[in-house]
């Protein structure tokens, strides 16, 4: 059996030999790419602080075994921000107090960032409320991620609208 | 997690072939699959990864309306194909109020109609259960057993299906098609999932390595589609389980019903279609008393099998409301909180 994978990783193509087909994406990214920027809440897919982007979308990388992901474009949480600038969703967050403690935030970011191209929730907070529901934060910071979102939405229609013109 | 063997087959006739063997599990997008193998619920000796066998993956509009879903589908894009959503709106309702949007982007519609019961003593290792190993016994009676069945369970296991999909699925008469050693063959998925009487480890009709290929909605049942919902409640607003759910589905002529489809979930070991239930309402006005007659049909059969009393009349409440909401009509946009009762008016 070969166990070996290859993995767009924030852009840079990555091949890693598995030790066993039971690592899930999440482990793979902390414990041999030392990008721990992806936390472990639950581990079971019940929180959503390993919120990464598979091939544009969001997923638990939890109950994703890195195996059956061979070739697949992945973003984490330290693939986001462009250089020195962080991406509108992080801006946002920081403005708005999107977080306490923070352990609940890389996931909340990528989760965002899949809703907000995602296109369903648009500035309707009801939506984004929905939208963001697989991310717990137990320091219940809802209100400043809900705000987070809003803005973020906004400032990237802003923009869009801006290059359109 | 135990070790087990991996194989990504390439074609349908190798991968029933590699599943076939004592011990093996296909394994779609693993959301269900994994957290129990995780739990060491599920300890299958090998993997069989269906993800990327060709031909599963297409939602395909039928000539005569209805609708072909391949297994691999994931829940999220069936939900928001906007052909589909218009055909059958209470089933696309019905998927967004399951899991997260996160599950719901990975999770595939053949994972989600073998997703196995959420009791809690079926995911207790340490606890007796009958399902998990025949002749056990089993903890959920006597024990935390508020959410358990109140229909069609038996001594031996009082368990619910989980699944918000299925729901909508059986009243609206879906069709899973199966590929196997032999052949291939439709299995109507209202006697696709099975009640536990006195084999409650056994769940589906599928036969060691048989393969979900795809569903089928047939044509006849888009007619529902201007007066379709499904209804959820559930503990938390979003991103929960239900307590129980509904789906409903009428067909209006002069004011009178003149055809209805119902089925509920979150009451048995299988989404449970009211077929009295939906005989009583033809004929009749779209009123609440005509939707309570129906309720107190569906329900008629139901016992608690535990500290579970509540979910009956909890299920007659929600079948008049999802049935009110149905008559009122399939809302233009999906509401921002799909199935939920505190979506109404949104
Ligand atoms: C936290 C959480 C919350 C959830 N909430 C909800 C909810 O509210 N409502 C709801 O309905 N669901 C809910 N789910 C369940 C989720 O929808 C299922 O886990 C998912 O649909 C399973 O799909 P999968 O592709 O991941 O299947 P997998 O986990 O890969 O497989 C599940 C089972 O199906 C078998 N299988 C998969 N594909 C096939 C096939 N083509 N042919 C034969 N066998 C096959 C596998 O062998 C396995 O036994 C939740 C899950 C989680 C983790
Ligand atoms: S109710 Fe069924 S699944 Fe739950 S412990 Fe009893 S036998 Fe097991
Ligand atoms: S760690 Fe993956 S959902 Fe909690
Ligand atoms: S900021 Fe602490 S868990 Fe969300």
């Amino acid at each position: 059996m070969n166990l070996s994978i290859t993995l767009t990783v924030n852009g840079r193509e990555r091949m890693l030999a598995l030790p066993d087909p039971r690592v899930t994406l999440l482990d793979l990214l902390r414990d041999r790419l030392d990008l721990t920027g992806t936390k472990k809440g639950c581990d079971r897919g019940h929180c959503g602080a390993c919120t990464i982007l598979v091939d544009g979308r969001r997923t638990n990388s939890c109950l994703a075994l890195a195996i059956s992901h061979d070739g697949a474009d992945i973003l984490t949480i330290e693939g986001v921000a462009h250089g020195d600038t962080l991406d509108p969703v992080q801006a946002a967050f920081i403005a708005h107090d999107g977080f306490q403690c923070g352990y609940c935030t890389p996931g909340q970011i990528m989760s965002a960032i899949g809703l907000i191209r995602e296109g369903q929730a648009g500035t309707d907070p009801e939506r984004v409320r929905e939208g963001m529901s697989g991310n717990l934060c137990r320091c219940g910071a809802y209100a400043g991620i809900t705000e987070a979102v809003l803005e973020a939405q906004r400032a990237l229609d802003a923009a869009e609208q801006e290059q359109a013109a | 997690m135990n070790r087990f063997d991996y194989i990504r087959p390439t074609t349908i006739p190798e991968a029933v072939a590699a599943a076939s063997a004592p011990g093996a599990a296909y394994l779609a997008a693993g959301t269900n699959l994994v957290d129990l193998m995780k739990g060491g619920i599920a300890r299958p000796s090998r993997l069989v990864d269906v993800g990327r066998l060709p031909g599963l993956s297409a939602i395909e509009h039928l000539p005569d309306g209805g609708v072909r879903i391949g297994a691999l589908v994931r829940n999220a894009d069936l939900a928001y194909d906007p052909g589909f959503a218009r055909r059958f709106p209470a089933v696309a309702e019905a998927l967004l109020s399951g899991a997260s949007a996160q599950l719901r982007n990975a999770a595939t519609v053949g994972g989600n109609l073998l997703q196995r019961t959420r009791c809690a003593y079926f995911h207790d290792v340490a606890s007796a259960c009958n399902k998990r190993e025949p002749g056990a016994g089993c903890d959920a009676r006597g024990g935390e057993n508020r959410l358990h069945a109140v229909l069609g369970w038996s001594e031996g296991c009082i368990a619910t299906h989980p699944s918000d999909f299925c729901v909508p699925l059986a009243a609206f008469n879906a069709i899973v098609e199966v590929a196997g050693a032999t052949g291939h063959r439709d299995i109507p998925l209202e006697e696709f999932h099975l009640l536990p009487g006195e084999t409650p480890e056994r769940e589906t009709l599928l036969a060691p390595g048989e393969l979900i290929l795809a569903l089928r909605l047939p044509g006849t049942e888009a007619a529902f589609a201007a007066h379709a919902r499904y209804l959820k409640v559930r503990e938390r607003t979003s991103y929960a389980f239900a307590v129980v759910s509904a789906a409903a589905g009428l067909r209006l002529d002069g004011g009178r019903i003149a055809e209805a489809r119902l089925a509920l979930g979150g009451v048995a070991l299988k989404p449970w279609r009211a077929r009295a239930a939906e005989a009583a309402l033809v004929g009749a006005t779209p009123d609440e008393a005509a939707f309570r007659l129906a309720a107190e049909a569906a329900l008629e059969a139901a016992r608690p099998s535990g500290d579970n009393a509540f979910k009956i009349e909890l299920a007659r409440r929600i079948l008049v409301r999802a049935l009110t909401l149905a008559a009122a009509g399939t809302p233009a946009r999906m509401p921002a909180l799909p199935a939920s009762p505190f979506a109404i008016g949104a």
